[in-house]
């Protein structure tokens, strides 16, 4: 497909086009359109990181601020349980059984004995547990997993991706079911071999993001900048890839970490999750179920706690990929 | 729309009144709503297009050259409006004209040509179906409309066009889109030619042809152009009339060879100055014009000798300086193959570059120049060594680069330096100004935290950056003071050579004047050499001492810059030479 050839008539020389017509020379007084020296810094204004601009377009939003509010709130009350409920969750006593509320007790009593309230605030320190501990170790495998697929390709992108891909077609909860049965896991059920069964099958995911935000950095004329200037690779990747590709992660990392708080609430319902004597939200709903119908406050209560807890997570991270979105970024 | 004006527009534009104005804007201003605030994005500006006329709007990135084009066609972003002023074509004032009559104007009264031919013709649909698509929004497909078609694009110069109609975009090379693209803003017969730099993203000779060919066509029809464009050469050269836009006023219009020759207002004049296209000679560094003005002065001497032999008074004494002339760099018969994936797991080889041979001397500059595609952007960089060459070799030094391993390959980085061409690409944005140009002599291990951060602030001067732009990001810096920046970091490690690949072509013209002058200066101070890439053969003659022209992977020519420019040798050569656009007004 190539061009028509331009016939090489014109070795005589364009001199420009000239009108019949009169064109008046006009020229802008000085004074209104004074001339800028070329290419001043701005030294006034206070130099901005991307991370200092994204935060100044997050303080004004209205869903940032909610989210983090409650994240706050969420946060204290599962470190600080003592301070918002005084009357122990596992003093139950059968006297109270199914009792409505009462000064003292103000969400009543379940079929045991326990007081609502109190379960409720003790329950969040288990689901937040492995929601935070599930998202690091998810960050962790699948965020270096994903960074060395992206970033060296050929076939250890190739190994790497299929391994990932055969954990993403386990759905999360049967994987976490079968792993959770194996007699280690079955005999020393707590927090941790939850936290695992959920990295197991929730690394893909993270994986993917890093290695698609990874190979889009990773060929960016800064970095091969750093390597003419003698950066190794692998030190190019730690130094220049991956800080540039930390905001999909972050975006989703932290939608993930709601959808793990209600993955443990899932397995603990389904009674393989945390062990029953534990306080969590997912146990406490297993246990209201047989009293739906006539008590139906006893399942409201943990469940709302949990809604507004995974809500909070995912509002949070809607925020903050308003925030980081590269092409918002572009100005 | 009425059939009288169509007849009337289509097939006489003669009969139009020669002395009424088909577009004049009057005292417009457009303000755009922006997150901070209403900005006024321009000012006053006045512009007069007579039957016929062409008309060019320059300025360079963000003067509102463009924004005020597009306020003619009522077709400003949804943020923007017209704020003040007035808008008339042809008599008729359409400033707040309804959306419906608007669109009875566009397409069929002007048309438009875009800037950039990749993305404005729609990938899923056939060529032939989006210039139909244009006839039939302004009722003139008809019965016939296959055939006008096929005479509209032919009319755009593809050859062969009723094939052609049946292809999709994506078969098409740039230049061919572009003429797509002039067969549908043309296809109505519009009296005015929007074309918004309708060849900038194409190669010169290509961008020639295009032009030369929109020339005649518009002639032909009597059609009028309001051409926009950050060149100032191509404007004169093609355009009766100059308007010259700066920050969203107009500081300047006049006929266009008078602005070119006698420009009045400071800003003009700093453009005409700094258009490379319009220099004939190479730039020269503050203390070589002493030297030659002293020189004149107690010998008598004519410039041009003292220019090519320079006074030893001129050259600050410098260890690098003492083997200047030597062959620095030599490249011999260098190939670089790769290998393309086809169907079926078949691959297929293409010589990206083939028997390459050229020598770099001590404290020059040599230039390799070439359209898109000749190859010299891989040259550059097996040359830094960040690709490895199939065959040949590359002597740095008297020492052969491809072997390098290790302890020898990090030494080497330290003495050859890159600039690369996209100033928001090149620097890491999370890095600060002052981490940007310490990193260098981190890796390097020089010194400690207090003398890098005088390194520092010495490289800043260097590039004329104030030292409080350190703690500054790339974002909040321009185009041009990023170029300097990634300077900066160039020459933190005190290299031999710099190999500049496109270094100034995203700039605009006055801050590229600024960088290559700065380039100029330090050469001159420090002896650098350069190996200096771009398709942009006016700027080579600003910096290059030699010239390599490429084409197609393989050598065409290869000279000093003078016996390039004065005494082409080859075909190729001589078309790009004659398609610098304006290279012949000012002589």
């Amino acid at each position: 497909m190539s061009e028509n050839p331009t016939p090489n008539k014109d070795l005589n020389l364009r001199q420009g086009k000239t009108s019949s017509r009169v064109i008046e020379h006009f020229v802008a007084p000085l004074e209104e359109t004074p001339l800028a020296a070329i290419d001043n810094v701005d030294e006034t204004s206070a130099p901005l990181s991307l991370w200092a601009d994204a935060w100044r377009n997050l303080r004004k939003q209205p869903l940032f601020i909610i989210s983090v509010l409650l994240i706050l709130v969420v946060f204290v009350v599962a470190i600080f349980p003592q301070f918002f409920a005084h009357v122990s969750p596992s003093s139950c006593s059968l006297a109270d059984s199914a009792e409505g509320a009462r000064p003292g007790h103000p969400l009543g009593f379940t079929l045991q004995g326990c007081d609502v309230y109190s379960r409720v605030i003790y329950g969040t320190r288990a689901s937040l547990t492995v929601g935070i501990f599930t998202t690091i170790g998810v960050l962790i495998i699948g965020g270096i997993m994903g960074a060395l697929a992206g970033y060296y390709g050929g076939w250890l992108d190739i190994i790497l991706a299929r391994l990932g891909d055969v954990f993403f077609a386990l759905p999360l909860i049967l994987g976490a079911i079968v792993i959770n049965q194996l007699p280690s896991f079955r005999d020393n059920r707590s927090v941790w071999t939850v936290v695992v069964a959920l990295v197991i099958f929730g690394w893909p995911q993270i994986a993917r993001i890093t290695r698609g935000a990874v190979i889009e950095n990773r060929n960016a004329d800064f970095v091969t900048a750093s390597k003419a200037l003698g950066l190794s690779r692998f030190a190019a990747l730690l130094r220049h890839v991956l800080p540039n590709s930390l905001a999909p992660i972050i975006v989703v990392a932290s939608i993930s970490l709601g959808t793990f708080i209600v993955a443990e609430a899932t397995l603990s319902f389904l009674g393989i999750g945390l062990p029953p004597t534990d306080i969590s939200w997912g146990n406490d709903i297993a246990n209201a179920q047989p009293q739906v119908r006539n008590n139906p406050g006893v399942l409201l209560w943990p469940a709302v706690a949990l809604s507004i807890t995974v809500l909070s997570f995912i509002m949070l991270g809607d925020a903050l990929r308003d925030a980081l979105d590269p092409k918002a970024r572009k100005r | 729309m009425s059939n009288y004006e169509t007849g009337m527009i289509g097939n006489n534009p003669a009969k139009q009144s020669d002395d009424t104005p088909l577009l004049v804007l009057k005292d417009l201003a457009i303000t755009f709503e922006t997150s901070t605030g209403p900005v006024e994005a321009v000012r006053k500006a006045d512009l007069t297009i007579m039957p016929g006329e062409t008309v060019a709007i320059v300025g360079e990135s963000g003067s509102g050259k463009s924004t005020t084009a597009l306020a003619a066609i009522g077709l400003l972003p949804s943020n923007g409006r017209v704020s003040a002023g007035q808008v008339i074509f042809d008599g008729e004032d359409i400033t707040h004209a309804s959306e419906k009559r608007i669109v009875e104007l566009r397409g069929s009264s002007i048309g438009m040509v875009p800037q950039d031919p990749m993305s404005n013709l729609n990938p899923v649909w056939k060529i032939g179906f989006q210039v139909k698509e244009t006839l039939k929004a302004n009722g003139l497909a008809g019965s016939n409309h296959k055939e006008r078609v096929t005479e509209v694009l032919t009319e755009a110069g593809l050859p062969d066009a009723a094939a052609r109609a049946k292809q999709y975009p994506h078969e098409f090379s740039g230049g061919m889109r572009q003429r797509a693209l002039i067969a549908i803003g043309l296809a109505c017969r519009p009296r005015l030619l929007i074309a918004d730099e309708p060849t900038s993203a194409l190669d010169v000779t290509v961008q020639r042809q295009i032009l030369d060919h929109l020339d005649s066509m518009t002639t032909e029809l009597g059609t009028a152009v309001l051409l926009i464009t950050h060149d100032l050469g191509l404007a004169a050269e093609r355009a009766e009339k100059l308007v010259v836009m700066y920050k969203g006023r107009v500081v300047e219009s006049g006929p266009a060879l008078e602005i070119l020759r006698n420009p009045r207002h400071p800003y003009t004049q700093r453009l005409v100055n700094s258009a490379p296209s319009l220099a004939s000679r190479r730039l020269q560094s503050q203390k070589a014009k002493d030297a030659l003005a002293a020189a004149a002065e107690n010998l008598g001497a004519p410039a041009e000798t003292a220019r090519h032999a320079p006074s030893s008074l001129a050259k600050p004494v410098l260890p690098k300086d003492s083997g200047k002339g030597d062959t620095f760099l030599e490249i011999k018969n260098l190939t670089k193959v790769f290998k393309l994936r086809g169907a079926l797991g078949k691959s297929s080889d293409f010589k990206a570059v083939d028997n390459v041979s050229l020598s770099v001397k001590r404290g020059t500059t040599m230039a390799i120049v070439g359209e898109s595609g000749s190859g010299k952007s891989t040259v550059a960089q097996m040359a830094l060594s960040l690709l490895a060459p199939t065959e040949g070799s590359i002597l740095f030094d008297g020492v052969e680069v491809n072997t390098l391993k290790g302890k020898d390959l990090f030494n080497f980085r330290r003495r050859v330096q890159p600039i690369f061409q996209d100033p928001y690409g090149s620097l890491d944005p999370m890095f600060n100004i002052y981490r940007t140009i310490e990193e260098p002599l981190k890796i390097h291990k020089i010194g400690n935290a207090k003398s890098r951060e005088k390194k520092v602030r010495e490289l800043l001067d260097q590039v004329s950056m104030p030292s409080s732009s350190m703690s500054r990001y790339p974002n909040e810096l321009s185009g041009g003071q990023r170029q300097r920046i990634a300077i900066a970091r160039a020459l933190a490690l005190n290299p031999d050579v710099i190999i500049c690949d496109e270094a100034v072509s995203a700039l605009d013209v006055l801050v590229q004047a600024q960088v290559l002058n700065l380039l100029n200066e330090l050469q001159e101070e420090l002896g650098l050499t350069y190996l200096f890439i771009t398709h942009d053969l006016a700027v080579v003659r600003q910096i290059a001492d030699h010239v390599t022209v490429m084409q197609t992977g393989k050598v065409v020519e290869a000279s000093s810059t003078d016996e390039v420019f004065n005494n082409p040798k080859q075909r190729y050569t001589q078309d790009l030479l004659n398609a610098i656009p304006g290279a012949t007004l000012l002589v």
